[in-house]
């Protein structure tokens, strides 16, 4: 049975992948920080076909927290076979232009709390000698965007440092996932008119799923996002500063 | 958030709500959104029941969890926004299904529950409300009440068929019916008169699950009521049969016209009536519950200015005189009608105040939306419903006139004093309309 941790459990995008594997039989830790939602969660995971479901509350901006909250997953599970980290917020762009607390903030729920939580989990799956770290960042880490320049430079953060316990932890059988999906049909995204090139919480997390039982490196999602970020990352800076999107 | 979004299946009429709201979390507060607002499944209906324009739209699919299931008594307790699909999912392989089930398996459980649907099997097992033991029910005036057929029950009357009214139905306990697996031994007949359907469906009745017929309304007046009939039963004990079809086809965008209707309809049910087939075969399920479901976005055919649909049922002793009165009424007008289709109505009492079926046959209509000559059709089949002693289903109606509406609802005035005060919807404010001055 594959034990399965979860942070940020009652994301749009984290639920449907704790749903797909409940329904092969998997052993699922939740966290979150909402009890009543994980709770219902969790019995949705049960119904589902999960081995075993066990809940911990966390707010992620409490990193004192953080080291309680993972011995209690790792305690309850009996090790640790998947790590998903998928807790996020969507600032306004615009308002954090004009408060620097609230920058800072929204860069520290996003960029520093996954990442002290990226830097626990590599210890202990390290030390347990396999399993994956997946973690959720987004194509916006890719190239600095003025629509969303915080969040955009807090998963810049997260896939660099990603990138850097991927080459830290090959030699020891621990697989470190960068998820990068483009725009998706979420509450975070509830505000925004939904055109072609959203996908379906249901079809990235299928995506997420596929991607940490082929031990990839990075994905895109959906896989269109590759080439268009190649082309992105790619213009020179006198042509991006003067694009609007 | 596209207005497509918060539409009817039907596309017609299209009423825009002032404001959204996405509902997660059962155990929640209303969202504190202006009155009136209105709960919204997953707009399967045809019309206006699902629509409230200028107010506040609650968007249930997001009370999407499993809240319990007991695999040796088949009952499952779900959020309101589960899919009858997703329900399916998880039930059949553990040898349950839905006890009733509409020709769509995306519907949501709550809004089931709110049109309290039919399915094939009316006379043996009547409406799916018969089989809901209990659901939750969030009122801007109560909080969080339980209902069941003793706790609150008259809300739990109310509510069943309640069209939305009478509050948020959060959660669902179902009882679930037992299925060997999920295919059906499926018998098609030809029928070349009307008074042979009815010969079909009174002797199916004993030994047939599951019976509906689709009639030829195009036929030369001489073949009026010509059609197809089958009839099926669970198959037991089979360990294998066809796969489902995997869903291929799909409209990909609204053509400038409509494409069903017109001239190409005489022929093609000239040629589907005509069309050879097995007269014993197994299906799966979904292509025999859900032959639509099969084809996504088929509402986008009838073009941009959509279609509308025209479900009646007529008691038993008029029915074979009255549906023939409807078939002539339709080949007068000279309109056609794609679906055209009759099930039988069975004795099982529905549960709900305001539930539609009752002891007869129903016929239910598809026509594309030609403006005043269709609209006046309509109006003319409803005074045929309403002379016969009939009525017409508000889960497929956008335009019935509000006397009519409380003809064929005698319990109206009962239900209304139901009614969450912060709840309305565009067809209740239409069917009362003419009472307001
Ligand atoms: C192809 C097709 C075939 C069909 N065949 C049948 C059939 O055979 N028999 C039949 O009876 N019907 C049939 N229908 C109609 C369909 O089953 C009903 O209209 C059903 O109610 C649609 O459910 P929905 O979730 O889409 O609800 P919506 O259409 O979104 O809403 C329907 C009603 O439910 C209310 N509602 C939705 N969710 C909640 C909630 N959580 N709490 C309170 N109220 C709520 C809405 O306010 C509205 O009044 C068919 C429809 C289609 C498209
Ligand atoms: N949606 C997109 O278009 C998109 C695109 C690229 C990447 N992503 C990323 O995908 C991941 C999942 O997001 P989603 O789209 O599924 O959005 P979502 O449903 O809004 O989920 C975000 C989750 O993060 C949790 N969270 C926020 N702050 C937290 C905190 N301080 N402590 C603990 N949990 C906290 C929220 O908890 P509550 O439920 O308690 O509020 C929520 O469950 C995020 O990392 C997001 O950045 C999303």
């Amino acid at each position: 049975m594959q034990k399965i941790l979860i942070i940020g459990a009652n994301s749009a995008i984290a639920t449907a992948c704790a749903r797909q594997w409940a329904a092969r039989g998997a052993a699922l830790y939740l966290i979150g920080r909402d009890p009543g939602r994980l709770a219902a969660l969790a019995d949705d995971l049960r119904v589902r076909g999960a081995g075993a479901v066990d809940t911990g509350t966390l707010d992620v901006d409490e990193l004192a927290g953080h080291e309680a909250a993972l011995a209690a997953a790792r305690q309850a599970l009996g090790g640790i076979d998947v790590a998903l980290l998928a807790h996020g917020t969507l600032p306004d762009a615009a308002a954090c232009d004009r408060d620097a607390a609230l920058a800072m903030a929204h860069f520290a729920t996003n960029g520093g709390s996954t990442i002290a939580l990226m830097h626990r989990l590599a210890g202990l799956l390290e030390a347990q000698g396999d399993g994956t770290l997946a973690v959720i960042s987004s194509v916006a880490g890719d190239r600095g965007r003025a629509s969303n320049a915080i969040y955009g430079a807090a998963k810049a953060a997260v896939s660099a440092y990603a990138s850097a316990l991927r080459q830290r932890l090959g030699r020891s059988g621990v697989d470190v996932l960068t998820v990068k999906p483009g725009f998706v049909d979420t509450p975070m995204t509830a505000a925004f008119a939904k055109g072609a090139l959203w996908a379906r919480p249901e079809a990235v997390a299928a995506g997420i799923v596929r991607a940490v039982e082929r031990r990839r490196a990075v994905v895109y999602l959906p896989w269109f996002w590759r080439p268009v970020m190649m082309v992105i990352k790619a213009l020179p800076e006198f042509v991006f500063r003067r694009l609007k999107f | 958030m596209s207005d497509s979004a918060t539409g009817a299946w039907n596309r017609w009429p299209r009423l825009r709500p002032a404001r959204v709201a996405a509902v997660h979390d059962r155990d929640a507060a209303l969202p504190a959104l202006p009155a009136p607002m209105l709960a919204y499944g997953n707009g399967r209906s045809y019309g206006d029941v699902c629509q409230l324009e200028g107010g506040s739209l609650l968007l249930a699919r997001g009370l999407d969890r499993f809240i319990a299931f007991d695999r040796a008594t088949g009952v499952l307790r779900c959020e309101a926004g589960v899919l009858l699909d997703e329900v399916l999912r998880l039930a059949v392989p553990a040898g349950w299904f839905l006890p009733v089930t509409p020709g769509t398996r995306y519907a949501t459980v709550g809004g089931a529950l709110a049109n309290d649907v039919h399915g094939k099997n009316h006379p043996r097992a009547g409406t799916l409300g018969r089989h809901v033991r209990a659901f939750g029910l969030c009122r801007s005036d109560g909080g969080h009440l339980t209902c069941t057929p003793q706790q609150h029950a008259e809300l739990f009357a109310a509510t069943i068929g309640g069209l939305g009214l009478t509050g948020l139905v959060t959660w669902i306990e179902l009882q679930l019916a037992a299925v060997a697996s999920p295919w059906l031994a499926v018998e098609t007949l030809r029928f070349g008169e009307l008074a042979e359907f009815f010969a079909l469906a009174e002797a199916s009745l004993a030994s047939h699950e599951h019976a509906v017929a689709w009639i030829d309304c195009l036929a030369p007046r001489g073949r009026r009521g010509r059609g197809v009939f089958s009839r099926a039963n669970a198959t037991c004990g089979l360990a294998d049969g066809p796969a489902p079809p995997r869903r291929r086809l799909s409209v990909p965008f609204t053509p400038p016209f409509p494409l069903l209707g017109g001239p190409g309809l005489r022929t093609f049910n000239r040629l589907y009536w005509h069309l050879p087939r097995r007269r014993h075969r197994i299906v799966h399920y979904r292509p025999f519950f859900y032959p639509l479901d099969g084809i996504g976005h088929w509402n986008r055919l009838y073009g941009p200015r959509g279609f509308l649909q025209h479900q009646c049922v007529l008691p038993p002793s008029v029915a074979p005189a009255a549906i023939a009165a409807l078939l002539d009424a339709i080949a007068d007008s000279g309109t056609g009608s794609f679906l055209a289709v009759l099930k039988t109505f069975g004795a099982p009492a529905s549960p709900g105040l305001l539930s539609f079926p009752r002891p007869g046959t129903t016929l239910a209509l598809d026509f594309p939306f030609r403006g005043q000559a269709t609209l006046a059709l309509l109006a003319r089949l409803d005074d045929l419903v309403a002379e016969a002693g009939g009525a017409v289903y508000p889960a497929k109606d956008a335009r019935m006139r509000g006397d009519h509406f409380r003809r064929f609802f005698p319990a109206w005035e009962a239900f209304s004093r139901h009614i969450d005060p912060a709840f309305s919807s565009s067809f209740w404010r239409r069917v009362m309309a003419d009472l307001a001055d």
